[in-house]
């Protein structure tokens, strides 16, 4: 019987959370944060809570013990958004059964959150920051709801940054809590601000051991409370250096874990490695974090720049070679090398009676792990592909001496089932069918892949010819969806029967099940990631409970069907005047306004690949690789980080290559005009010596909260009355040159991983050179922010003044807009991009788009659009109604 | 006029170390006996209502106040300590039902003052014997922390802010009508029970006051977790931030499918322990008819494994369990508990 209960930190969801001096160091799971994760960013701002549910899923399977949720951010309302996530997330048993941490900076979001979980939560954070009146107020709110608190060393004067500060300012906080508002002392952690060390300056060079300090002090001197906090901070000089920063962060989690930090946000693998770190380096790296040398920074950086390829070495681990043979094939198949294969596929082949039993036998045993691996997510994505291209090269190797053996036996192993996959007319993209096809064929299914824009008729008649079990549709751009809708009505009127899978960036559960599955009485699949297309088809293909799992799928499509009609229902608009008459009133100043110093149309051809490296945007790469998370944090994830790093190195030496070797062109073409907006939604530009051209930008008709504008992107530019002369450019770069050439030669050596590798690099290529030219544009050719300094970081937050939104994309649906830019910027005869039917760019790897400058143009998404500015806009653009339903149909709101 | 507890905390306390205290049975079964119609029901007060109103059991202690006064009577004989106030639906929420909204705080407070003047009455009879009178503070009939639509799960019928005030309308009206405690009972969603208890702090801060408060939760099934989905210790973390006279559990499982449960409570809870369970699950007919007899014989696995500090009933349960049960209880040391870890701030 419990005479006297321990004073433990007690939290809970659906599930109990009892943090006990015995407990492992608790890890928060931080990805549900806006300002952590551009990827949930992104979702919140779209409204996509069901996609940003499975990152809060994901980080409960992956094992973080508490969920942090974040929606600070300027654009997004953070109150309704944060309540909004957290009911979803409670209809959730998987992910409510942990409990929530509640971030923000704002106390009405704080607040609002509180009101909706039935858990005991944890509030982050409060602090003395407002002073003591403030703090005591939020913190007995707190109390009355049932949370615990984290408690920043911040208070009147600014943030904790030594080791008096911190602990003054925690026994300041601490005694406050527990004697004004009788704050029960296990439900306060304290986050005492880690800070990096190694940064030059010579106040940062006790900021670990500060750290771990203050942490022995508050859990000696302030009892039964917790310490938490960030970690990855500590190491932030040493971005790049991953050896070096896995061995800062275990030897510093070593050294604050045993002075009593208990919870925090870290990859919670790192704790078990202290004891591989090597000496040397773990001597280098304690020196620094424990401020135990005068020179330790400088022998640190000279010792890190020697780390990373001893590390390798030490990697490379021959011992596997003696095994007995089938374990040396699986192993080569599962960690993807191909060096050895062929020996041993040779020596399987001297063994076996035909060479076909290799296959059969050895391989498709290896295969089988893989599968299984795959299946049970142990395996990630980049390293199936690399199975695949041992596999290829070991069937390779092996179909010579079969189609000797016996000609009849050159099939190989015995099909799961044939299936047809296309990109659909009109659109050029295919990463994600590509890993789709290898992924599948790993898993022994035939693939007839017949590429990028095939149009409808030619997939029907290649499913009819080779007999296929299924097919698979891709896209990419929003026209896409409806050639898929096209497709399937094509199927059910030539009366197919075959499983659809739809696939790609722009399909959604949603569209799949209002839009493409009533058009079809075949069975109708979205498979979100390439991951599940194994299982899907897997399913689709038994025998028995195929048609059951067929009609299963269905009937969620169709509950889904009926709720989203509902929803759309319910959404508030306003009529096309009511929303203009809302517009963005810009109280238009001719200092806004900066006259570019190169007006007129520029060519950059070829753009150097070299100075394109810095912008680009990791953090894309590795989704297309169906990795999710932060870079550069994804290297350090607890799940993904292993094979985050492999691809990241295999990427960093192809782009090495790349640019080495000029096998890829990247271009440029771009304008600026004097621009003035015309009616209400039209902007008006000048190129000089050409007819003025006009620009048609649509309204946001979604009713807004008071005082929230319905934006269009005409807006932002100074309309004709105002007597003020405006500017607006125009862009098209491009990086795909070569992608395609050097893509084939890599498939027909039997390179899949490279073959894709080089067009997702390519893809970056462009977005960074979309960056690159932005920023070129703003501080030289327009030359309205000279003087911008912004590292990487900065330009990924959009942090610079003005915009670069894009056709196809939220803020401009219009794809028919491209049809202009190409015209004003005779983007094809100049350097090359063409568009196709359904107006993608060819070459894929491009971008193009507009620039606006004025410092209140900010992103957002038109959304939904109503009737009367359907007509409208056909009535302006000069085109039947159907046609510009056609192009907007996405953006139209359902009417019945 | 407000009065003030004839008992507070500390004594509280010293009675539970020294004895299991028995809470009374079920209102609704006792007042299906008297087959009120629904003249009755409206008495002369409301005979003009527009609404049906019969059913509204609550607004009995208006219209049939001597029916009400008998039960708490007839259990108070068979030896309950604790007398539950006849207003498990008299918040403004329960009873939007019959347009009742704006009696809400009129219902509590004449159903204590019914539950104070009986309980007063044994208490003179026997001083040494003290009985209380628990304010009863039912879940209400929306949940605040799950959405009634399947095909919308974020959609809520109830917000916080909205549980809180009506709540906090009937703490009042308990608290002037002379309760000595308050129950917060039958909670499903402990979303529910945390704005209750805020209205509690609430009303406590600004009267300086302190008062004994227990939450009893429900398990709905063999799932072993409430409705909202949370395990029992779960659920005992999440309204363990305001100091509890005691936390249990009551309705929904009948004595022997409790126990699972009362174990895991009775093992974590710093607090004393309460059920009071139904008289077993219902039958076809959705009556409940499990005999005093083997009542008593169920529940005295939860005094020979030390489980409780409190004993009652819930659904289905009369006069005659409770007096089985008091029975039963006298026989049987109390589960040791800790006081409170700090007492309640009086600002």
């Amino acid at each position: 019987m419990p005479e006297h209960t321990p004073k433990y930190l007690k939290l809970s969801g659906l599930e109990a959370l009892v943090i006990t001096p015995e407990s492992n160091f608790v890890n928060v799971g931080e990805r549900t944060n806006v300002a952590g994760s551009r990827k949930f960013l992104r979702l919140i701002k779209e409204g996509q809570f069901e996609a940003a549910l499975d990152i809060a899923r994901e980080q409960v399977e992956g094992g973080a013990q508490i969920i942090d949720v974040n929606m600070d951010d300027g654009m997004i309302d953070g109150k309704q958004a944060m309540v909004t996530f957290l009911n979803l997330m409670m209809a959730e048993p998987d992910i409510a059964r942990v409990p929530v941490m509640i971030d923000s900076s704002k106390w009405e979001i704080l607040e609002a959150g509180l009101q909706v979980v039935q858990g005991k939560c944890v509030v982050n954070s409060i602090s003395l920051k407002e002073g003591e009146e403030a703090f005591l107020e939020q913190a007995r709110k707190i109390r009355m709801y049932g949370a615990a608190v984290i408690v920043m060393a911040f208070d009147e004067t600014g943030q904790a940054d030594t080791y008096e500060r911190r602990i003054e300012i925690a026994a300041r906080s601490y005694r406050l809590l527990t004697e004004k508002v009788q704050f029960p002392p296990e439900d306060i952690i304290f986050d005492l601000n880690i800070f990096p060390v190694a940064t030059g300056m010579e106040e940062h060079r006790r900021n670990a051991v500060d750290f771990i300090e203050a942490t022995r002090w508050v859990r000696q001197n302030l009892p039964h409370c917790s310490v938490s906090g960030g970690v990855s901070n500590v190491s932030f000089s040493f971005r790049g250096n991953n050896a070096v920063r896995e061995a800062m962060h275990s030897a510093f989690l070593y050294h604050a874990i045993q002075a009593g930090m208990n919870m925090g946000i870290v990859n919670p693998t790192m704790l078990e490695v202290y004891d591989d770190i090597p000496g040397d380096l773990l001597t280098h790296v304690e020196d620094v974090l424990l401020n135990r040398r005068e020179d330790a920074t400088e022998r640190l950086l000279e010792f890190a720049q020697t780390v990373e390829g001893r590390v390798r070495e030490r990697s490379e681990d021959l011992s596997w070679r003696e095994a007995p043979l089938q374990d040396r094939i699986t192993r080569a198949l599962v960690k993807g090398i191909d060096q050895y294969i062929e020996a041993d596929v040779e020596e399987a082949r001297q063994q076996a009676a035909r060479p076909i039993e290799v296959i059969e036998g050895h391989l498709m045993t290896g295969m089988n792990v893989v599968g299984d691996l795959f299946g049970s997510g142990k395996m990630f994505l980049p390293q199936v592909v690399k199975s695949a291209r041992v596999m290829k090269k070991a069937v390779a190797y092996l179909t010579p001496y079969i189609e000797a053996a016996n000609a009849e036996d050159a099939q190989g192993g015995k099909s799961a089932g044939k299936i047809l996959l296309a990109t659909v007319k009109g659109d050029v993209h295919d990463i994600g069918k590509n890993i789709v096809s290898v992924v599948l064929a790993c898993n022994n299914y035939d693939i007839v892949d017949l590429g990028v824009m095939v149009p409808p008729e030619r997939i029907l008649q290649q499913a009819r010819e080779h007999q296929v079990d299924m097919i698979g549709l891709s896209g990419l751009i929003t026209p896409s969806l409806d050639e898929m809708v096209f497709l399937a009505s094509e199927m059910e009127r030539q009366e197919f029967r075959l499983p659809l899978l739809i696939g790609g960036a722009t399909t959604s559960r949603a569209h799949t099940a209002v839009k493409i599955d009533p058009a079809y009485r075949g069975a109708v699949v979205h498979v979100p990631d390439a991951s599940r297309a194994v299982t899907v088809a897997g399913e689709l293909l038994q025998p028995e409970s195929g048609q059951a799992y067929a009609q299963n799928v269905r009937n969620t499509y169709q509950e889904l069907r009926a709720g989203y009609l509902k929803r759309g229902r319910e959404k508030a608009y306003l009529s096309l005047e009511e929303a203009r008459a809302n517009a963005l009133a810009i109280s238009w100043e001719e200092t806004d306004i900066t006259v570019p110093r190169h007006l007129g149309v520029e060519c950059l051809d070829p753009l150097d690949l070299r100075k394109l490296e810095p912008y680009i945007d990791w953090t894309p790469f590795f989704r297309s690789w169906d990795l999710h998370g932060k870079f550069p944090d994804i290297l350090e994830d607890a799940v993904v980080g292993e094979q985050a790093k492999g691809l990241y190195e295999d990427a960093r030496t192809m782009l090495r290559q790349l640019i080495r070797e000029r096998s890829l062109t990247a271009r440029a073409v771009f304008g600026l005009f004097p621009a003035n907006r015309v009616g209400a939604d039209d902007i008006e530009i000048h190129p000089p010596g050409h007819e003025p051209r006009r620009l048609l930008t649509l309204r946001q008709q979604g009713r807004k909260k008071e005082g929230v504008p319905n934006l269009a992107l005409a807006d932002f530019i100074a309309p004709a009355e105002s007597g003020l002369q405006d500017y607006m450019g125009c862009f098209c770069v491009t990086a795909g040159f070569g992608a395609d050439k050097l893509a084939t030669r890599y498939l027909e050596e039997l390179d899949d991983y490279r073959s894709i590798m080089v067009k997702a690099l390519a893809d970056r290529l462009a977005e960074a050179a979309a960056e690159y030219l932005h920023r070129e544009v703003r501080t030289r050719y327009w030359g309205y922010a000279p003087g911008e300094t912004l590292d990487n970081a900065g330009l990924i937050r959009e942090a610079y003044q003005g915009i670069r939104p894009a056709p196809g994309y939220p803020a401009c649906p219009d794809h028919l807009e491209k049809q202009t830019l190409w015209d004003v910027l005779q983007v094809e005869e100049r350097i090359g991009v063409r568009l196709t039917e359904s107006l993608a760019m060819w070459p894929a790897a491009s971008v193009s788009g507009y620039y606006f400058a004025h410092p209140q143009a900010r992103y957002f998404g038109v959304g939904k659009i109503k009737p009367d500015q359907l007509e409208d806009y056909a009535q302006r653009r000069g085109i039947p109604l159907e046609e510009a339903e056609k192009w907007l149909r996405p953006n139209l709101a359902d009417t019945e | 006029m407000a009065r003030t507890q004839m008992y507070d905390m500390a004594d509280l306390y010293s009675i539970l170390n020294d004895r299991i205290l028995v809470l009374d049975g079920a209102m609704g079964t006792m007042l299906q006996r008297y087959n009120f119609t629904e003249a009755d029901f409206r008495g002369d007060r409301f005979k003009d209502w527009p609404q049906p109103l019969q059913g509204n059991n609550d607004l009995l202690s208006l219209t049939q106040p001597g029916a009400i006064a008998e039960v708490h009577r007839k259990y108070l004989e068979a030896g309950a300590d604790i007398i539950e106030t006849n207003t498990f639906s008299s918040t403004s929420i329960g009873m939007a039902d019959y347009g009742m909204e704006a009696l809400a705080y009129e219902l509590n407070r004449a159903s204590a003052e019914i539950a104070r003047a009986q309980a007063d009455a044994f208490t003179q009879k026997d001083p040494s014997r003290p009985r209380f009178v628990a304010g009863s503070m039912g879940p209400t009939n929306k949940t605040a922390s799950m959405s009634p639509d399947v095909n919308d799960p974020g959609y809520r019928a109830i917000t916080f802010e909205a549980l809180r005030q009506a709540y906090r309308e009937q703490v009042e009206g308990l608290l002037d009508g002379g309760a000595d405690l308050l129950l917060v009972e039958t909670v499903f969603d402990t979303l529910n029970a945390k704005a209750a208890l805020f209205a509690i702090e609430e009303v406590k801060a600004e009267r300086g006051i302190d008062i004994p408060v227990m939450v009893s939760g429900t398990i709905t099934d063999a799932s072993g977790r409430t409705l909202s989905g949370q395990t029992p210790e779960a659920f005992l973390i999440s309204v363990s931030h305001i100091p509890l006279l005691s936390v249990g559990l009551n309705c929904a499982l009948g004595a022997e499918q409790l126990v699972p449960y009362l174990e895991i409570l009775a093992q974590r809870a710093p607090q004393a322990v309460s059920a009071h369970p139904n008289a077993g699950l219902p039958n076809a007919f959705g009556e409940y008819d499990q005999s005093p007899e083997q009542m008593q014989e169920q529940l005295r696995e939860y005094l020979e494994r030390g489980l409780v500090n409190i004993l009652g009933g819930c659904c289905g349960t009369t006069p005659e369990h409770i007096r089985a049960i008091a029975a039963l209880a006298r026989t049987f040391k109390p589960r040791p508990f800790q006081a409170p870890h700090q007492p309640v701030q009086n600002p």
